[in-house]
This record gives C-alpha cells, structure tokens and sequence, in this order.
C-alpha cells in the first residue's frame, strides 16, 4: 500500500512537473527556442503571486487573476523587445541570452526579495485532503493535477482549433512561407511567450503553494520540466503530461527507497529512457 | 601568372611579434612570486584557471559545435577526485591532478554516447542534466562529508610544500601552467589535420560530412579531450580553494555561465576571445566587486548586449577593422617580392 501511494502522489506531482513542462515545450514547439529562463520566470511568478496576496490579502489562487495576464505581457514584451533578436539557426545566442536573463532575473529577485525562502499562503488548502479506498490524496495536489489536464487541453484546443493555433503550427512549419501568407512572425512568436509564460504563472503560483521557494531556485525547475518534455516526446503536449507523471513517479518512489534520492531517481529515470528511446517515448516533431 | 609568384604561408608579422611578446610575458609572469603581493597572485591564478576553462569551453562550443552547459560536471568531478585520491588513497596531490583528469576521461565516454544523442539545445540541457547527477551522487558520499562538503586534510597540503609561501607560489605557477598548457594544446589542435576537419564541421557540417569527415567521431574526441582537462583545472581549482561542497564544485553559473559570458565577451571561434574576455571578466568584477549582486546583473547585461550588437565579440571587433591574428590559424596567399617589388 505503501508502495501505491508512492505512485499516488508522484503522479500528481507530475501535473505540478506537467506545468513547469508545458511553456517550455510551446515555445520550443513554435519557434525552436529553448529558454533557460524558464525556471526562472516561474520563480518570478511566484514571487508575484507573493506580492499580490501580502499586498491586496487575496488568496494566491486568485491572484492567479493578476498574475497570469502580468506574466503574459512579461512574455509578450520580452520576445518582441529581446528574444526576437536570437532567433535563427545559431543555438547560441539563443541559449547565451536566455542564460543572461537568468542571472538577471536571479541577482534581481534577491536584491528585491532578498534570499530568504518564502511561501503562498494558502489557508486550509494546503491541508486538506481526501481519502479513497485506504489512499489520502492531498486537496492541492490533485487540484494541480486537474489543472494541469484542464491547462494542457486548452492548450490543445487552442494549437489545433482556433486561428491563433493555426498560426502557430504554421510558423512552426515553415517561418518564411507563413511570413509570405502574410503573418507577422515576430507577433505570433510574442503571443506564444504571452501564453506560454501565462501557463509558467499558474505553475509559479502552484509551487509558491505548494513548497518554500527563494530566488535560486530556478535551475531545478527548468531541469523537471526539460525532462518531462523529452520523457514525453517533443512537440506532443499530452507525452508532455505523462513525462511529467513519471519524472514525478520516479522521484516519490525513489525517495521512498531513501529520502537522499528522489532528485537523483528522477534524472536516472530520465537518462535511461534518454538510453532507450532518444525521441521519448511519444515524439511527434523531430528535434 | 605562375605558380611560383606566390606563397602560402600562416605566419604573419603581428603574430610573429605577439610570439615574443609572449615569451617576455611569461617570463614576467613566471617571476610573479618575487614580484607580487600575496593577494594579487591569488588573483591571477584564479583568473589563469578561468582561462583555462574559457579556452576549453570555446574550443568545444567555438569549434566542435558542442554547446554545453554541464561542464561544472567535470569542474566537481576533479576537485573531488583530487580529495578522494589524496585522503583515501594517499597520492601525492600532483599526480592526483593527472589521476582526476584521466578518471575524467573515463566517465566522460559513456556520457558522451548518451549526450550526442541529443540536438543542439537540448544536448546543451542534458549535460546540465549529467551535472545535477554528479552533483546528488557526490552529496550522497558521507566519507567526503556528503552534502556540506570537506576540507582538505592539512598533511597533504603540507605535502605539497612545507613553507606556507613556497605552496602559495607552487599553486601560482600550476595555475599559469594550466592556462598555457590549454592554450598551446588548443592551438597546436587547430593547426594539426584533425583541427582542419573540426574547423570544417564548424563552418559546415553537412559540407565536412560529405567531404568524409568523421563528426561523431571528431566531436567525441573533442569532448573527452575537453572534459579530461576540465577535469584537471578543476583539481587545481579545488587545490587551491582546499574545502569542497557539492553546491561550490557543480556550480552551473560559477563553471558555466560565467565561463559562456568570458568566451562571447571576447570572441568565440578564436583562441585570442577567451584571453580577452577573461581579462574583461575579472575587470569588471574587481571594479565592481563592491556592488555585490549588481555586479552579476550587469554582467549579465553586457553578455546580453555583446551577442545581440557584436556576436563575434570584441575580438570579432578587432578582426574586422584590422587584419590581426596573434596565434595563426588560417592560410595566407602571399605575392612573391617580383621584379624589386614587396608583393605582401
């Protein structure tokens, strides 16, 4: 039963994991970058989220309200205003930029927030929770776990269904072509940062719930969530969310075999699928 | 015109200038422990290790094409094969900088096969990847004090040399011949054959396959040459810090971040860019070192700046407006000095 449980709650860490995914494998979905900011930006929403709610008493999941159109126009402002100049066949400048951001970001979070670990508070939410059938399952990891489905299905709808989408997929095809067809690629790119760092402020508000975070934490964040987008496979959002469920199964499962190493059993989970299948398990692009 | 009118030839006279140049300065900087201050020697050495580093990190990024991020990887694992080969098997500390990097060598191949399966980007991720592996494997060895880290024991410092100065200048003179070991091993690789191939996969990849060059092949070599060095500055860096911590020795920005900034500040793809970027580097920190994190977020907006306005970096700078090149990589076509005229 243990055991069970074990696999209970990794999978609903992976919804946490799925999210933390989800913008990163947008973005490199649509304009082949791979942002090493990422983590970063979610800690930055965090810290959002943290001066919301201290400063208006909200409830951090309704600064979400706040939060997710601010990240949006972060995202918008910085992929016209910046990582449009990176974009191109050279991974460099690309990589070099997004690695500038990051220290910036960083050094920037701690001049403002200084390094102490801080939390969302979220009242009787963080204690809640359910049993089923011998299982406890914690009211706010299964409420992650449900947004991050409802997160990855409008993103979805929204890739396969709407104009926005239709856009996307085709600069994702072809830039040049769709720049003839007469799409502003330099718009579209910056509407998929807007959304992509819209879904990186839900997954910050969920962290800043759900553990202590301070400003040097981004690293790890962005490693979670580049593992679960190759687990998954490239460019395929629902491999996304089940790379994401067993980067989280293989961490909960291997702290249960000893607390010193869950981080350690997600990144072997993820080399050995690297070792086994190097597209992941349901690519769609190749990389 | 006949053949015969011309030369080809890779030396010119700035580089033969800068060779001498050179040699003084080395002399020069050889003497450092009669010349300089304590604290100031501290410095060079450290800033002829982050040398090192640049010049090895831009020789796999510059013209291997291999973007990693994860060479903190190979930084811990020679500091702390440098530690674990002293205290456990008592090798003279030395011979444990070579030992480090040789052990270095070892673990990089099978990393490598796993790595290369990896594209552009995400290769550069999963090193980092690899790096976080060696850093949670190293935190879990309780004998090197786990995740709080460990000193190096006073016996095998004293090994090193009785007298606390003549250990600070030994540590000195490691430091400068680390940087230009690398230098020369780096130079000296570019001019031979497999340089060549390299320096093609650099400007084409898909032209130097066709032509029949090896780039997995050639890449590999690279990157455990590259690693096993690493390594080994690593083990001199370590030596001279002698107290290591999980977090100090797998540092991503202190390993690599700061050593991508070093190499695209003064130039990537060219062996002068690493040695002026080095020298920026350690400008700008010791001006502003009293900043604090400032310091950090302005470097970060100069690397930003430079890849966005001067992407060859200030070397790139340099080159466009003068026809310089203090370590001669490429060929030159040369007029042969006809009838009384000095053709070059």
């Amino acid at each position: 039963m243990d055991w069970l449980n074990a696999i209970l709650q990794g999978t609903l860490l992976g919804g946490l994991y799925a999210l933390f995914a989800a913008g990163l494998s947008l973005i490199f979905g649509v304009m082949r970058l791979v942002n090493i900011a990422h983590g970063d930006l979610i800690v930055l929403a965090a810290y959002l989220g943290l001066t919301v709610t201290v400063g208006t008493g909200l409830h951090p999941l309704l600064a979400l309200i706040l939060v997710v159109p601010a990240m949006g126009l972060i995202g918008y402002g910085l992929q016209r205003g910046l990582l449009n100049q990176t974009i191109g066949q050279d991974i460099l400048p690309p990589l070099l930029v997004t690695f500038g951001l990051s220290v910036i970001l960083q050094n920037t979070l701690l001049e403002a927030y200084t390094a102490d670990p801080q939390k969302l508070d979220a009242g009787a939410l963080e204690t809640a929770s359910v049993s089923l059938g011998g299982l406890t399952m914690g009211i706010l990891p299964l409420l992650t776990f449900l947004i991050a489905i409802g997160v990855i299905w409008g993103l979805q709808w929204i890739f396969y269904r709407t104009a926005l989408g239709r856009a996307f997929r085709a600069v994702s095809d072809n830039q040049e072509i769709a720049q003839l067809m007469g799409l502003n690629r330099r718009h579209i790119f910056g509407l998929a940062m807007a959304l992509a760092l819209a879904v990186t402020a839900v997954a910050g508000i969920l962290l800043g719930i759900r553990t202590s975070f301070d400003p040097s934490v981004g690293g790890a964040r962005l490693i979670f969530g580049f593992e679960a987008v190759i687990i998954g496979g490239l460019g395929n959002l629902w491999g996304t969310l089940a790379g994401g469920v067993i980067l989280g199964v293989a961490q909960t499962v291997g702290a249960k075999i000893d607390p010193g190493w869950q981080l350690l059993a997600g990144h072997l989970a993820f080399l050995v699928i690297l070792a086994v299948r190097p597209n992941g398990l349901f690519p769609r692009i190749s990389g | 015109m006949n053949i015969q009118d011309y030369t080809v030839s890779r030396s010119t006279r700035a580089a033969r200038v800068a060779l001498v140049v050179t040699a003084l300065l080395l002399v020069i900087l050889f003497l450092a422990p009669w010349w300089a201050g304590r604290a100031d020697m501290r410095l060079m050495g450290e800033l002829f290790l982050y040398l090192a580093l640049a010049s090895l990190w831009n020789l796999m990024a510059g013209y291997a094409g291999l973007v990693s991020v994860g060479q903190q990887a190979y930084v811990g694992f020679g500091g702390y094969m440098l530690f674990a080969s002293t205290i456990f098997l008592g090798i003279n500390p030395l011979v444990a900088i070579v030992f480090a990097g040789f052990l270095a060598a070892l673990v990089s191949v099978p990393v490598a096969i796993l790595m290369f399966r990896l594209r552009g980007a995400y290769f550069a991720i999963g090193t980092w990847v690899v790096a976080e592996v060696f850093r949670l494997c190293f935190a879990q060895v309780s004998s090197l004090g786990g995740g709080s880290g460990t000193s190096l024991p006073v016996g095998i410092v004293k090994s090193l040399a009785s007298e606390r100065a003549m250990r600070e200048a030994l540590s000195y003179w490691l430091a400068l011949g680390a940087a230009v070991i690398v230098i020369a091993a780096v130079y000296l690789f570019l001019r031979s054959r497999q340089g060549l191939a390299l320096t093609a996969i650099r400007d084409n990849e898909l032209a130097a396959g066709s032509l029949g060059i090896d780039i997995w092949r050639n890449k590999f070599i690279v990157y455990v040459v590259t690693s096993a060095l690493t390594a080994m500055v690593g083990a001199l860096i370590f030596l001279q810090k002698l107290r290591i911590t999980p977090d100090a020795a797998f540092s991503v920005y202190d390993w690599t971040a700061f050593v991508i900034f070093i190499v695209v500040i003064g130039g990537i793809g060219t062996i002068e860019g690493p040695i002026i970027g080095t020298l920026v580097f350690f400008a700008l920190r010791e001006t502003l070192a009293d900043l604090g994190t400032v310091y950090l977020i302005v470097l970060g907006f100069v690397a930003i700046v430079i890849m966005l306005r001067a992407p060859r970096g200030i070397w790139g700078l340099v080159r466009s407006r003068y026809d310089l090149e203090f370590f001669p990589l490429s060929y030159r076509v040369h007029l042969k000095a006809a009838k009384g005229q000095d053709g070059n």
